[in-house]
């Protein structure tokens, strides 16, 4: 695999364009969509956060977590428990809360898992992950169970969106763009982490973590930062989930989701910033789909992941990005 | 005066003492050649210090303090820094970025999650002065990967530089180039080394090199220090030319 | 005393079959590190096809021919290991790892789904197995002959695999190629054909665990992963790429499980990978780490 070549830090002509009309179509989509294809954007957008966390793991810290539905799954359980036990409402303190349930499990699993890379890493966050599985169906008085736990439409800016009448409407609208917003400030959060200091840090310890010690980045401490940032991102996007889908059952906290969010960034490709969130928001196309289409979905996936690791290991956006080079090649005289 | 001593150093990896009871010193601002044929106990010397690997009993005192049991990280901001005989680079990252990472964690700024770290003009203007030392300008903006051997060997160098340490450890900066390329390489990293009053201790094989650049030479053998002292103390040492060299001294 | 003599009895029935499974895995790592993620679904695959050749024959055999049919489920396993790793994992030896982690896990999901689609969602089982043996009075409890039985084929698995790895010529290919692939090779060692070996009899190994405990839990979907799960406990314990550690965590392991489900079911998976991190803490590679 040759590798990439090195690029300007700041965003491309390219990029931009690409940013702009990127933007403009997702302002656009409540506007022209019917709610049903603004709500399965919504989703989209949402599994495209859970993405860019996962990403700076195995993008730019070289570290394959195979239990990220860990902190998805915290982020929408602990908003499950706050309207359940508490009565919250407010959206605002849903994702300050889902967060900071979700820091606080990636600190701790990352204790021990950051001691570790390479398959070792990645069985460790699988099992720990499992392990949040197994409490959440087994302790059924608190967590519901198999049932899992209902959750109403919260109310969004402090309480002064209560949720209408009309959920479909009111998450097609109104949620919609605080998802939107709140996307856009997590790409950017995430656009200067990976471009920071302490981003080429981490794609240093991916490149040589002995080297990276002896240039002093203390490789450990980095790269729990990292797990921690990581699962604060999937945390987000889980608690931003949950409102979408209503409720929150163990599947989610099942490896098959951490299977789904590592698919999300494959698909779109690990090699760039905006694969995962390209390969988030088509997976979640694909699925909407597909689904209805075959009972044997895991077989599909299954297979387009054979496939790209075999001929497209660049994802689709390096497969783009090779199309768009291709493109531009200078005229043979 | 001394810049780094070691007393009665000692690692063995299970029956094989790799280093055994080693007093090993360097003065302020010299050129120290270490030599030994293969497994002599040069490179396990140089991991103790730098901290890669844990000495089973000894010292190691660096610049008046005990530097025997700190961290890699404690060593480097104590002013130890090395490179690496099989060249170990960021080959991801371009190559000025291999040298600004450096100068970013010598500040402590890789602790920042908010800056772009590519408009951080000072840092910027500092990685590309070292690598005008090393006349690796031309490259800065290549990956890493791109480079040829030779020039992969002088980056290592580069990398460990911008740390400004006190004492450099070059474990064999021209091993795996050809002997034509050696030369360039020694002639640039020694006018860096010196032109910066640097400290540093060269791990080489070739001979030539050893007594082209060095101001003084110390020769390994398994494990222990079998003599020290300038080239020509060394060229004409019984020891050393027939457990090292082969041959008898040169007329 | 009783309730003793029984738990022991069935952690030492546990840890057999964990021990089925996790040898492979550690196997498939030593020789050629890999972890294959799908090794608990070829555990699965080998449950499937015993329990469907048993079925399929159930009335017209005597039952004690129908023992010798469960080897079908290892067989089975086996061949599919035997084409899956040249055909799927072999263009990877030279790619960035995570691209086989990825590979494994992409086989796991089509693997899930093949076995939904050749014997449908409900489970399989042979119970005229077990039901065959009925019970025996051991230390004065009674207790399932086919639970013994399965004991018995998990330590001459382990006895065999033992004299195989250590004993045979084809042994010492296997240890020269996990010292050091490219040396193995420069002495004429052929490392592909030492590879699809490895992963064959590892696979083997599995289908033979699935197929063995079938009678019992019957093939269920799921149950793949499920395994998958404890093998790691098991290898994380006993150090990836040891079959000695294998042994002694599938042990650990049984006896935890038997322990836990009795007294604290709701947490014993946590217990388990809590035991599994105090491991890592204490010997980062496991109890029986390789160098």
């Amino acid at each position: 695999m040759s590798p990439a070549p090195a690029r300007p830090g700041l965003l491309s002509r390219l990029e931009l364009g690409g940013a702009a009309a990127a933007a403009v179509v997702l302002l656009a989509v409540p506007l022209v969509a019917a709610p049903f294809q603004t709500i399965t954007v919504c989703y989209g957008l949402v599994f495209a956060i859970a993405a860019l966390g996962f990403n700076l793991l195995l993008g730019y810290t070289g570290l394959l977590s195979f239990g990220h539905s860990a902190y998805f799954g915290m982020g929408a359980y602990v908003v499950a428990m706050l309207v359940k036990y508490l009565g919250w409402t407010s959206m605002e303190a849903f994702v300050v809360a889902g967060i900071l349930g979700s820091v606080l499990v990636a600190g701790l699993f990352g204790l021990v898992c950051v001691r570790y890379t390479r398959i070792f890493f990645s069985i460790l966050t699988l099992a720990l992950s499992q392990v949040l599985w197994s409490l959440a169906l087994k302790l059924f008085w608190v967590t519901g169970g198999t049932d899992g736990l209902r959750v109403p439409t919260p109310t969004l800016l402090v309480g002064s969106l209560a949720p209408t009448s009309d959920k479909m409407d009111f998450l097609a609208y109104r949620y919609y763009y605080y998802v939107l917003v709140l996307f856009v400030v997590s790409v950017i959060v995430m656009w200067l982490i990976v471009h920071s200091p302490f981003g080429k840090a981490l794609q240093a310890i991916r490149d040589n973590e002995t080297r990276a010690e002896f240039v002093g980045v203390q490789v450990r401490r980095y790269r729990w930062i990292a797990f921690v940032v990581s699962g604060a991102f999937t945390g987000l996007a889980g608690t931003l989930w949950v409102p979408l889908n209503g409720l929150t059952t163990p599947d989610i906290l099942y490896w098959q989701f951490s299977g789904r969010i590592v698919f999300f960034v494959v698909l779109g490709g690990f090699k760039t910033f905006w694969g995962p969130i390209l390969g988030a928001i088509a997976y979640n196309y694909l699925e909407t789909y597909a689904v209805g289409f075959t009972i044997y979905w895991q077989l599909v996936l299954g297979s387009v992941l054979v496939l790209l690791v075999l001929t497209m290991p660049q994802g689709l956006a390096g497969t783009v990005d090779a199309l768009v080079r291709w493109l531009r090649r200078p005229a043979l005289t | 005066m001394n810049l780094l001593e070691t007393r009665r150093l000692t690692k063995a990896f299970g029956a094989n003492r790799a280093v055994d009871g080693v007093d090993f010193t360097v003065r302020a601002g010299e050129l120290l050649a270490l030599i030994g044929s293969n497994g002599a106990g040069k490179t396990t010397l140089v991991n103790l210090i730098s901290g890669l690997v844990g000495a089973d009993s000894g010292t190691i005192v660096f610049d008046g303090q005990n530097v025997t049991h700190q961290s890699i990280h404690e060593r480097i901001e104590a002013g130890i820094a090395r490179s690496f005989q099989l060249v170990n680079l960021f080959d991801q990252l371009s190559v000025r970025d291999n040298v600004a990472l450096t100068i970013f964690a010598r500040q402590g700024k890789t602790r920042h999650l908010w800056a772009v770290a590519d408009r951080d003009g000072a840092v910027a203007d500092e990685a590309m002065q070292v690598l005008r030392q090393f006349g690796l300008e031309p490259r800065a903006r290549m990956a890493a990967a791109g480079l040829s051997q030779g020039e992969r060997k002088l980056l290592d160098v580069a990398v460990a530089y911008a740390l400004r340490p006190k004492l450099l450890f070059l474990d064999e900066p021209t091993s795996g180039v050809s002997t034509r390329e050696k030369a360039p390489i020694m002639d640039v990293v020694t006018s860096v080394v010196r032109q910066e009053q640097i400290t540093a201790v060269v791990i080489e094989h070739d001979m030539d090199i050893v007594f082209t650049y060095s101001d003084r030479i110390v020769a390994m053998h398994q494990g222990g220090i079998l003599a020290e002292g300038s080239p020509d103390e060394i060229r004409r040492n019984e020891a050393v030319t027939t457990t090292l060299i082969g041959s008898p001294p040169p007329s | 005393m009783d309730t003793l003599v029984v738990q022991i009895l069935n952690s030492l029935f546990y840890a057999s079959i964990l021990f089925l499974i996790a040898c492979g895995l550690s196997l498939v790592y030593g020789v050629m590190r890999i972890v294959n993620m799908a090794h608990g679904n070829l555990y699965a695959f080998g449950a499937y096809v015993a329990a469907w050749v048993i079925g399929l024959v159930t009335d017209s055999l005597h039952w004690t021919l129908l023992f010798a049919l469960l080897l079908s489920g290892a067989l089975a396993a086996a061949a599919a290991g035997a084409v899956l790793e040249p055909l799927l994992l072999r263009p990877l030896y030279k790619r960035a790892e995570e691209y086989q982690l990825l590979m494994t896990f992409g086989l796991l999901l089509i693997l899930e789904d093949v076995m939904r689609l050749l014997w449908g969602p409900h489970p399989l089982t042979a119970s005229a197995l077990s039901d065959a043996l009925a019970s025996m009075s051991i230390l004065g409890v009674t207790y399932p002959v086919y639970n013994i039985f399965v004991i018995a084929v998990g330590g001459v698995a382990a006895v065999c695999l033992w004299a195989f790895v250590y004993r045979t010529r084809f042994g010492v290919m296997l240890r020269a190629t996990s010292q050091d692939m490219r040396m193995a090779s420069a002495l004429g060692i052929n490392v592909k054909r030492v590879y699809v070996q490895a992963f064959t009899l590892g696979c083997l190994m599995a289908g033979l665990g699935g197929a063995v405990v079938m009678p019992i839990s019957g093939a269920v979907l799921g149950m793949g992963v499920d395994a998958l799960i404890l093998a790691f406990v098991v290898v994380v314990i006993g150090g990836l790429g040891s079959l000695e550690g294998a042994l002694v965590g599938a042990l650990i392991v049984g006896f935890v499980r038997t322990i836990g489900i009795t007294y604290f079911a709701e947490v014993e998976l946590a217990v388990l990978y809590l035991i599994a991190a105090v491991v890592l803490f204490v010997r980062p590679a496991g109890l029986f780490a390789r160098a």
